[in-house]
């Protein structure tokens, strides 16, 4: 954990939405959107981890994909040092992808089973890098390769051909071939057994310490992001609810959806696992279609007040660096 | 590979025995008679005595052998011989021939093969030109009028007949508009450019009566495929690469998709050495589908149980290359 890190802002996030539109009835009309992703903003700084926790369906891996413009978002700007990549053009924004890559959550999904291990390592090369020779290339694809702890004699062979955990040292490597500054890591680890959770957590350790790179860590597992994030982002219902340095997030939560989602996390010690206090929120998440008037969260907030439920709360900064919506947290 | 292709290719053989002995044993059930055609004036001994000389006098189980003998060992020994120039044995044995004409089965067949090879065979390559991009298109830009228009050319490909787009096709094409001869002349060669003109000419109306049937399913095929896979995770990681979104359609989906259309096509092919009988017929073209109408018509039961035969072997081979190419094409797919 390293807390004190405050690179220079690399990615900036203002206002994005990420609506989806619901089309229904013979003629396909629209009859609503569902907000997947409401009016979100955080910066993210060089070199940091930015973990961005919540449960399924909050809209954490839309928020992801909308932030490299794999989806294109509704409003908002996103700005990867000075460009703004939600409005540049398909051309320009080719070329931006060279700063900027993805590590998904399917290795098995996410790799083209067609292509040998090779291909698919050396295709973003071939792309944009025009002037490499097949030689050059070759040798690129067997450093990443070492990079990320795969057996350079495993080039020719297919995806389907490895483990969960080598597909995803796979894509690591595919990602990382164009040397890109930004990463997002969408739940990575997320299809993988526990004890190649932490291989490949620690791989991203290492490849960040050694390359410099900064991650957005996208993940439903608190304690995993606990482990890898200088700072924590909760989403809840599209919006981000709480912004804070990891270890103040996880000692002392401010947001009464954090403080819930952190006393779900089991204790190992059984004599402190009995003695905890879990708060159980009521219902279900409201439809993202439909989601309610005031604070997201006023539905299931343990503490809500009429004022939740009328007024949307501002998303400020309560102490240095730390950001809170709600009306309440101090 | 070879060993899955070995052991398939052996299984075949059985299979293609009781195939064989079921068409024999269904055509010899069904009601008719060789000699029914002849004029009335001819008295009833001698239609026996015509029925003797064809063999039919003898059981059911010796004609079949004899059938099998014929087809399986003297027509291949006939074969290398009249190609090589050599002679095996005694060189001189009982050929399988038509009733009908009373020329050998297989040289019926070879003289037909051509035409039934360029028009049906042609109107399959037409088909799976057309059936691609539509398919690719309709399921890029599903639900917009593009796709919409695909839908319902497929539809109508589909659901309208042959013998109906054919007539049409000749009202309009050549009746009304005097573009194209009605009628396929199979004695008509190509030599120079006017001639080469005429014969695609001839050539248009059946092979694209046919095409438009075959397009309309392969891009129903294509379009489900082409569907399957842009929903794909790896489609979103070819974009994230900063592929240009043509190599993302054409290399990554495109690829994948053409696995099980590829298949569609191979299990096709057995319809082309089959002839559309219905086109054929129509267009007066004189190739296989139209040899198996007169063998039916006239009771000619050797050349039925040939064509019929060679048929059913046709479609084995194909399911065979069928499966074998899925394994070349899908690298998830090893058969040992």
């Amino acid at each position: 954990m390293r807390d004190d890190v405050e690179g220079k802002p690399l990615v900036e996030v203002r206002n994005l939405k990420m609506y989806f539109p619901i089309y229904k009835g013979i003629l396909r009309r629209q009859v609503g959107q569902v907000k997947a992703v409401d009016d979100v903003s955080f910066t993210v700084h060089e070199g940091e981890t930015l973990g961005l926790v919540g449960e399924s369906g909050c809209g954490k891996s839309t928020c992801g994909r909308a932030i490299l413009r794999l989806y294109d978002p509704t409003d908002g700007s996103v700005i990867l040092d000075g460009t703004d990549i939600a409005s540049l053009n398909t051309d320009d924004l080719r070329q931006m992808r060279t700063d900027m890559q993805m590590i998904f959550q399917d290795p098995q999904a996410s790799l083209n089973p067609k292509m040998t291990v090779e291909r698919i390592i050396s295709e973003p090369l071939i792309e944009h890098r025009k002037g490499m020779s097949a030689k050059e290339r070759s040798d690129r694809v067997g450093e990443l390769m070492d990079a990320v702890g795969l057996n350079r004699t495993f080039a020719n062979r297919y995806p389907h051909e490895f483990s969960g955990g080598q597909r995803q040292r796979i894509g690591i490597a595919r990602a990382l071939a164009l040397s890109p500054r930004f990463i997002v890591c969408d739940e990575p680890i997320a299809a993988l057994d526990v004890s190649i959770q932490a291989q490949v957590v620690n791989l991203l350790e290492d490849l960040q310490q050694k390359m410099g790179l900064t991650y957005l860590f996208i993940s439903h597992d608190l304690s995993m992001v606990r482990h890898l994030a200088t700072r924590v982002a909760v989403m809840y219902l599209g919006q981000i609810m709480e912004l804070a340095p990891s270890g103040q997030l996880y000692s002392d939560p401010k947001h009464p959806y954090t403080k819930a989602l952190l006393s779900a996390v089991p204790e190992p010690d059984p004599r402190e696992e009995s003695r905890r206090d879990r708060i159980i929120l009521q219902g279900d998440v409201p439809s993202p279609a439909n989601p309610p008037t005031g604070c997201n969260f006023c539905t299931r907030c343990p503490v809500a007040q009429p004022l939740c439920h009328q007024v949307s709360p501002d998303w400020r900064e309560i102490e240095p660096g730390r950001f809170v919506s709600c009306h309440f947290a101090e | 590979m070879l060993n899955f292709t070995i052991r398939r290719l052996m299984f075949a053989i059985p299979t293609l025995l009781v195939i064989s002995f079921i068409i024999f044993a269904i055509l010899d059930l069904a009601p008719g008679d060789p000699t029914a055609s002849l004029p009335m004036t001819v008295p009833p001994e001698v239609r026996a005595q015509i029925r003797s000389t064809l063999g039919l006098d003898e059981p059911f189980i010796i004609r079949y052998f004899l059938w099998l003998k014929q087809f399986m060992i003297t027509e291949p020994l006939n074969l290398i011989e009249s190609s090589f120039g050599i002679t095996i044995g005694e060189g001189d044995r009982l050929r399988l021939t038509s009733w009908a004409t009373r020329s050998p089965v297989v040289d019926l067949i070879a003289e037909r093969m051509p035409q039934t090879l360029w028009v049906v065979g042609m109107s399959q390559i037409i088909a799976v030109l057309i059936a691609v991009p539509i398919g690719v298109i309709s399921a890029y830009k599903q639900y917009s009028w593009i796709d919409q228009l695909g839908t319902l050319f497929s539809m109508i490909g589909f659901s309208v007949p042959t013998f109906f787009t054919g007539l049409l096709f000749i009202v309009i094409f050549s009746v009304n508009l005097g573009w194209f001869p009605s009628i396929y002349d199979t004695n008509h060669v190509v030599e120079d450019w006017d001639s080469f003109v005429f014969q695609i000419k001839q050539m248009i109306m059946p092979t694209m009566v046919l095409a438009l049937f075959t397009a309309a399913q392969i891009s129903r095929y294509m379009r489900a495929s082409m569907l399957d896979n842009l929903n794909q995770d790896y489609v979103r990681t070819a974009r994230a690469k900063g592929l240009k979104e043509q190599t993302v359609l054409l290399v990554h989906v495109l690829r994948n998709s053409m696995i099980p259309v590829v298949t569609v096509i191979a299990l096709n092919i057995p319809t082309i050495f089959g002839g559309a009988i219905i086109t054929e017929q129509i267009f007066r073209v004189n190739g296989i589908g139209q040899l198996l109408i007169t063998g039916i018509v006239g009771a000619d039961i050797p050349l039925v149980q040939t064509l019929t035969f060679i048929f059913a072997a046709l479609i084995v081979l194909f399911n065979l290359i069928a499966d074998i190419l899925y394994g070349m094409l899908d690298p998830r797919i090893r058969y040992e």
